[in-house]
Parts: structure tokens; sequence; C-alpha cells
């Protein structure tokens, strides 16, 4: 018997039309349509879907956590680029 | 989500005896999608892998949600103040109405995958026929488990498909699977004469209408698997009119065993 493991998949949920997917987890499987059906009974249960996407770990390219204070910390003082400092007239609901 | 009790007037417009005939059908709805039930929830942390362990109990658990539909519906026919758990956990083995296939053991999961196989391609037709009944409350069974149903028969294909055109070794394990499994497909749509009384009515569906698209979903997935369609004719039968293998008494003890031990015992 081949005990070659399969390979990971990262699995991204839409829960509603409109929303964005969501990554929520991994699973293996033998390829791509092996990975959407798993998907589906790993984690759409419980309805938290309608649509999914599935992409194989191995195509997912990671910032380095070693660089995490050259790439973020400096965006920490830099208020400015928020969009914050406009007067919102009144009659604008929902921002 | 159960579907509604119909009213009282609908069952009121059998006679007597189409009333025990749709009693003793709908029990053997129930009985099948039970057993089937029960055999996969068998698997439940055995899987080989742990998202086919889920796979499996996902489809156990839609079994399991036809089967209350079909008991509840069962026990409203009968009118004698059985309840659904009555009708699954309190009869003997000669009064199932399951057919031979659904109470064959797992096996290894080739043999479980065949099992499903041959099951989701006669569920999956029928039942789309079904919603077509002149009987509503099975025509609303139906349509709600069709779609259940259709997700399984996805499932079990492509597994099909994955097994013989894998490796040998799941090449060769899908075969004997087929040589073991096969003889039990033909009892699926042979009418009993319960069946027939209903099919002459109209209540359920002519399994001759559904045959060929059967036939050809069956071709297509082999074609696809690299697998030759077995060509054994003999079929056996008898399990939907109560003649069992001594499968389903060792299936029973271990389902009834709680109600049978603590009787009206509930969670």
């Amino acid at each position: 018997m081949n005990q070659a493991e399969w390979p990971l998949w990262e699995v991204f949920i839409r829960s509603k039309q409109g929303l964005d997917h969501k990554h929520v987890g991994s699973l293996h499987a033998a390829d791509a349509t092996m990975a959407i059906q798993n998907a589906r009974d790993v984690y759409t249960r419980r309805m938290e879907g309608v649509s999914i996407w599935v992409v194989e770990s191995v195509h997912v390219h990671a910032s380095n956590p070693d660089d995490s204070a050259a790439f973020f910390d400096p965006a920490n003082d830099k208020v400015y680029r928020h969009p914050t400092f406009y007067e919102v007239p009144d009659s604008i609901k929902h921002m | 989500m159960q579907v509604a009790p119909s009213d009282t007037t609908a069952l009121s417009a059998y006679s007597p005896e189409v009333r025990q005939h749709l009693f003793q059908y709908v029990l053997q709805l129930a009985d099948t999608s039970l057993i089937l039930g029960h055999r996969l929830s068998e698997w439940c942390g055995h899987g080989p892998i742990l998202e086919q362990d889920l796979a499996m109990a996902n489809i156990a658990l839609d079994l399991l949600g036809e089967t209350r539909s079909f008991y509840q519906y069962a026990a409203e026919l009968e009118g004698k103040g059985r309840t659904e758990d009555d009708l699954a956990f309190l009869r003997v083995a000669t009064e199932y109405r399951n057919p031979l296939l659904v109470e064959q053991p797992n096996g290894d999961f080739a043999a479980t995958v065949v099992r499903q196989f041959l099951f989701d391609t006669f569920h999956f037709h029928f039942l789309q026929q079904l919603q077509t009944s002149s009987d509503e409350r099975l025509a609303a069974i139906a349509e709600k488990s069709w779609k259940e149903a259709a997700y399984h028969l996805k499932w079990s294909s492509e597994w099909i498909i994955r097994l013989g055109d894998g490796t040998d070794e799941s090449r060769q394990r899908l075969n004997k699977a087929l040589a073991n499994l096969w003889r039990y497909s033909g009892e699926l749509t042979t009418p009993t004469a319960t069946e027939q009384a209903l099919q002459t009515l109209g209540i359920i569906p002519e399994y001759t209408r559904f045959q060929e698209a059967m036939t050809a979903h069956v071709a297509k997935v082999f074609a696809e698997a690299t697998v030759p369609v077995p060509q054994e004719t003999y079929m056996q039968r008898g399990g939907k009119e109560g003649r069992h293998s001594e499968h389903l008494g060792y299936i029973l003890t271990e389902l009834q065993y709680m109600q049978r031990t603590y009787p009206g015992m509930t969670w």
C-alpha cells in the first residue's frame, strides 16, 4: 500500500453572497475535486457556506515572521494614512 | 427538519387495503435507510482518513433523517398508536423490509463504496420520480431527500472511479467487492406484490421508468473507472419480503439494545 500522504489544501468559504471567501482551515486530498468534496463534508456541515475555494498549500507563499518588525512596525505611527480626517456630511450613512 | 404530518383526511382517502400496502411500503423505505445509515455509522472513528470518516458520517445522518420522516409517516398510516421509535427499535428481524444489499457488512472501504454506489444509483433516480407521487407526504419527503441523494451519488461515483482507475490494489479490491455485491443490486428494482399494487395506483413510480437512466449512469461511471460492468444476471432477493441474511440479526441486536434493555428510555 502506498503510504504517501495526500497533499495539504487550504480551504476558503464564502458564508453568503456578497461576502469574501474566508480562510477556514486545511485538509488532505488527492486532487482539487476531492479537496472541494472533502471541504464540503468537513467545513460546511452547519450551513457555513455558499461557495468553496481550495488552494494547494504549497502554492501559498507567506511572509516570514522574522521580517515582521521591518514589514509592519513602520505603519504604526502613520495615522494620516487612515481616511479619518474628513468631515462626513450628516446625510451620508453607513460610512 | 421534518416533513409536516398529513392532515387526517388525506389518509382516510385510502381504502384499508391500500393503506395497509402503503404502510408496509413506507416501512420498507424507512428500514432501508435505517439499516444502511447504521452500517455507515459503524465506520465512525474507523474511516481511512479523517475527511472520509466525516463524509460517511454525514451520509449516515442524511439517511437517518430520511428514516425518521418515513417512520413517522408509517406510524400515522398504521394508526395504532405506535411511534417512530417503536417501529425502528421494537420489531423483529423478519418484520424488516429492507433489501438485502443494505445489510451487507462494511468489509473494506471498496466494499462500502460499491454497496453505497449501487444503492445511491437507485435511490437518486427513485426519489427523483417519487417527487411526482400522488401521495403528497411521500412527494414532500422525496423532494427533501433527493438533494441529499444527489450528493451521495456524486460521492460514491467519484470513489468508484478513483478505486477502479487507481492502483493495482484498489482496482483488485473494487473488483472483489463487485463480485460479492453485484448480485444484490437487482432486488432494488424488482417490485414485490406490495410495490406492484402501489405502482398500479400511481402512488409510487414504475421502476422500469428509470431503469435506463440507472444503467446509463452505471455504464458511464464504470467506463471512467476503466472497470467492466459485471455481467452476472443471477440476483439475490428476499429482504423486501422479510427473508434476510444472518447479518440483519446482528445489526438489530446492537441497534435495539438500549430500547430492549431499558424500555421507553429517552435521551
